[in-house]
């Protein structure tokens, strides 16, 4: 099988501070992996460098390949706006938009140009019942997002991404500021999606990790330490500071 | 115990001064209001100028006022949100932008007379605008370009960084997101600046009398000559024209300024409550 | 491509808005510095002989330069101590309540335009000073008194800013050792937003320097060099105000000579504000210049706190 994404020999800096170092990894299409490891390991900039967010706002630099679908998405010519909607980011803290549920979800489409108001209601609508949000939220759509609960504004994060048909979700630690309920539906949503999309997820914990990928990969100060299928990695690590890591005996 | 003593003689003084500073507004305000008031009604509102203003009201002057303020909003106000919204979005920290904050924050330390003697030579001389309501409204717009300039910057860096990821993420483009995001947010400190822009213009005079001219007629063209109200005061007051009816322009002058300040403080305050809020 | 043409525009009002800045400093220079290389700049600045329609013709402004120095240290004087004490007030020991309320009083002394001022100092505060010391009453000392009310806000709102931004582990490690808040305030705060609040009294100076029309109401225009506070005198900025409306020709270039005069001094007391609220932001960032650092690192903060 082909790779969904691969991450050929991935480095980041940001200065002369190394945020990730030689990074190789491969994503199948409809897999969940998770990205692990304690914080300041370079999950986020990893995730953030797979749809070009890194560009925004802090100007680091990178060097090596990360193959979409087999192209190289650092590509001159690449049009950034497209990747960002073939690849979708859902960050760690909710935000919704200062905008109605509605208009949050719509946003990625609008800007890609979609008019047509059933258009966007359908996209709408199927967005939010994937996200598992439909039925809280259907009889309100006109009301501010921001209204909404932390754990309600995360999965309008999800069903915004969603809304973009994108072929990638990017999550990272979707779950870090929600309770445990909440928790459980993203998650449940998540298996769900897996079906149709291609996950990568910086997982809030190791427990996390281990009811939902498929393949998980330990980070490291910058450091992919070991990837594999989350099966063997839960449960037979290969490197000493992996096991270490899961088994909690990590400084 | 000595030093509890001295405290307490300096935080009396403190009060003092803070009392002071509230009571010398307060006097300012009164006395003018007092003195004036009982002489601004309808007719004075609405009422033309006879004999140099020593007579009749200040239809003209209150026109005047209006017409340039809005003469140099409309042109200062996209510029310096433009130039607020390419500092702050569309570059980095570069020497260039150093060097344009330098320019604007020099700018609004430039005192109004030399704005003044620019429009006087470029506009009114050099441009044959004339005294005019254009070339007026030109001199206030530079005149008011860092106010309107850097409340708008502040504004946009009010809005969280957050919102920006989420929309790039989504894959707008820098306007869309600009567009969508970035100026929605900033819109009440934006118009905050433009209201107190505008109370700039209405208070200003050594800028706009050899700009616009004391010409006490009602504007018809943007090329006409115009009076402003504090212009007229100014004029009332030092040719010694009326006293009475400097006293009656000057309340009128205050009360504008007041309503524009409770005006711009009330959208300070709804835009921070709805920043706490979220 | 309708990206490319947005942001190509907005750089335009972004560049509009600085050049206005050189236009204005051009047209000034070029209206004023041809009559200052003829009289001579030592001329210009030393003589207090000003008669620029008599024959012979004289340009000196020494009387005005002195009757703004006067007028600008009296308003200091006046302005900064009251100034202070109220940015303290507000930033350290009012009740919050209070320190709201002062806000808006600030912002409306700012508002209060400056023709209201003068005719305040004209009306009220002349008289009284006739009736008290002598003198015409229209004075160095009416118009020090009114300015340095003017120049209040600036004065308050920025050594305001930087007291409050003196960490507050400053005034912690002070309260712990003992000292009362008043010896904090005045042995730890204030000197630790020093370079703040003498930007403040910086750019204050530039207000009091560069105001005209409340000058021209309380400072009598005497063509002078006074010699006690209670005289009358006359400002640069008083007699560009009070001149320009009828003059022409030589007399017409000496005023702009001394707008020219007046520029310059702004410009060195911006540069000078500039040097003490802006040491990390401004000239760092010019000299010692590494954007990706700089930035990266702010914008990481700021998502990680
Ligand atoms: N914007 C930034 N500027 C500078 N350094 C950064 C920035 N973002 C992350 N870093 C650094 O990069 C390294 C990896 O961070 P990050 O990708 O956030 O890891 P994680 O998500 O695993 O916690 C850290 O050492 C961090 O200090
Ligand atoms: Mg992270």
């Amino acid at each position: 099988m082909t790779p969904k994404i691969e991450i050929d020999q991935f480095s980041y800096r940001y200065g002369d501070e190394i945020a990730l170092n030689t990074i190789s990894l491969q994503v199948q299409p409809n897999t969940i992996l998770a990205i692990f490891g304690p914080a300041r390991g370079g999950k986020t900039t990893l995730l953030r460098s797979m749809n070009r967010l890194t560009e925004i706002g802090e100007p680091g630099t990178h060097s090596g390949r990360i193959l979409l679908d087999g192209q190289d998405i650092f590509a001159p010519g690449t049009d950034i706006a497209t990747l960002r909607r073939r690849v979708g980011m859902v960050f760690a803290l909710p935000v919704a938009l200062p905008m109605t549920i509605f208009d949050n979800v719509a946003y990625g489409p609008r800007m890609r140009g979609v008019r047509s108001r059933s258009q966007l209601q359908d996209l709408v609508q199927s967005a939010l019942q994937s996200a598992a949000l439909w039925d809280e939220v259907q009889d309100r759509l006109d009301t501010p997002a921001q209204a909404l609960s932390g754990g309600q504004q995360q999965r309008i994060s999800i069903a915004r991404v969603l809304a973009l048909e994108p072929e990638v979700i990017l999550l990272d630690e979707p779950t870090a500021a929600l309770d445990p309920i909440s928790t459980a539906k993203i998650e449940e949503a998540l298996m769900e999606l897996k079906q149709q999309y291609t996950i990568v997820i910086a997982p809030h914990n190791v427990q996390q990790a281990g009811r939902i990928a498929d393949d998980a990969a330990f980070f490291l100060m910058g450091e992919c330490i070991e990837a594999g299928p989350a099966s063997q990695i839960f449960t037979m690590p290969r490197d000493r500071r992996t096991e270490d890591y899961i088994t909690g005996r990590f400084g | 115990m000595k030093r509890q003593h001295s405290q307490l003689v300096a935080f009396a003084g403190l009060w003092f001064a803070a009392s002071l500073t509230i009571v010398i507004l307060a006097i300012i305000i009164m006395y003018i209001l007092a003195q004036g008031l009982p002489y601004v009604n309808l007719e004075f509102l609405t009422g033309r100028p006879l004999e140099q203003g020593r007579e009749g009201g200040i239809f003209p002057t209150i026109l005047g006022t209006l017409a340039l303020g809005a003469v140099s909003l409309v042109l200062a106000v996209p510029l310096g949100v433009g130039a607020a919204v390419f500092l702050t979005e569309y570059t980095r920290p570069s020497p260039l932008t150093t060097i344009m904050r330098f320019g604007t924050d020099s700018l609004a330390g430039v005192p109004s007379i030399i704005f003044g003697l620019f429009g006087f030579i470029f506009f009114v001389t050099r441009l044959h605008m004339s005294w005019s309501l254009l070339a007026g409204g030109l001199t206030l717009a530079l005149m008011v370009l860092p106010t309107i300039i850097r409340t708008t910057e502040e504004a946009i860096r009010a809005v969280p960084v957050a919102y920006r990821e989420v929309s790039y993420g989504l894959g707008a483009s820098r306007w869309q997101m600009v567009r969508t995001v970035v100026l929605p947010n900033a819109l009440p400190g934006i118009i905050t600046g433009i209201i107190l822009s505008f109370g700039r213009a209405v208070g200003e005079t050594a800028a706009v009398i050899f700009t616009a001219g004391t010409a006490l007629n009602i504007p018809t063209s943007i090329l006409s000559p115009t009076r402003t109200m504090a212009v007229h005061f100014y004029i009332l007051a030092v040719e010694g024209i009326s006293l009475q009816k400097a006293y009656a322009t000057g309340a009128v002058l205050i009360i504008s300024i007041l309503a524009i300040n409770v005006l711009a403080n009330a959208l300070i305050t709804r835009s921070v409550s709805r920043a706490v809020r979220r | 491509m309708k990206e490319r043409l947005i942001s190509f525009l907005l750089f335009l009002c972004a560049l509009v808005s600085i050049a206005s800045l050189a236009i204005i400093t051009f047209f000034i220079f070029q209206a004023g510095l041809p009559l200052i290389f003829r009289v001579g700049l030592g001329n210009f600045l030393e003589s207090s002989l000003w008669n620029p329609s008599g024959d012979p013709q004289s340009f000196g402004i020494a009387a005005m330069i002195l009757g703004s120095i006067w007028v600008t240290l009296g308003a200091i004087v006046v302005g900064v101590p009251l100034g202070l004490a109220v940015a303290i007030f507000s930033a350290e020991i009012a009740p919050p309540r209070l320190a709201m309320l002062i806000r808006p009083v600030i912002q409306l002394l700012a508002g209060i335009p400056s023709v209201i001022y003068g005719f305040i100092g004209l009306t009220i505060l002349a008289p009284a000073i006739r009736a008290t010391f002598g003198g015409p009453g229209l004075s160095v000392l009416t118009a020090a008194l009114i300015l340095g009310i003017m120049i209040l806000p600036s004065i308050i709102s920025i050594s305001e800013d930087a007291l409050r931004a003196v960490p507050s582990a400053y005034r912690d490690g002070s309260l712990a050792v003992g000292a009362t808040r008043w010896q904090t305030i005045w042995r730890v705060l204030v000197p630790a937003a020093r370079s703040g609040i003498v930007a403040s009294v910086i750019l204050g100076m530039g207000r009091a320097l560069g105001e005209t029309m409340a000058v021209i109401m309380m400072l009598g225009n005497a063509l002078q060099v006074p010699r006690s506070p209670l005289d009358s005198a006359t400002t640069l900025t008083s007699n560009i105000g009070l001149e320009l409306a009828y003059a022409s020709g030589a007399h017409r270039d000496a005023l702009f000579a001394t707008g020219v005069v007046l520029f310059v001094l702004i410009m060195i007391l911006n540069i000078l504000a500039n040097i003490f609220t802006g040491r990390v932001t401004f000239w760092q960032r010019l000299s010692a210049f590494r954007p990706a650092v700089f930035n990266g690192r702010a914008a990481w903060r700021r998502r990680n706190t």
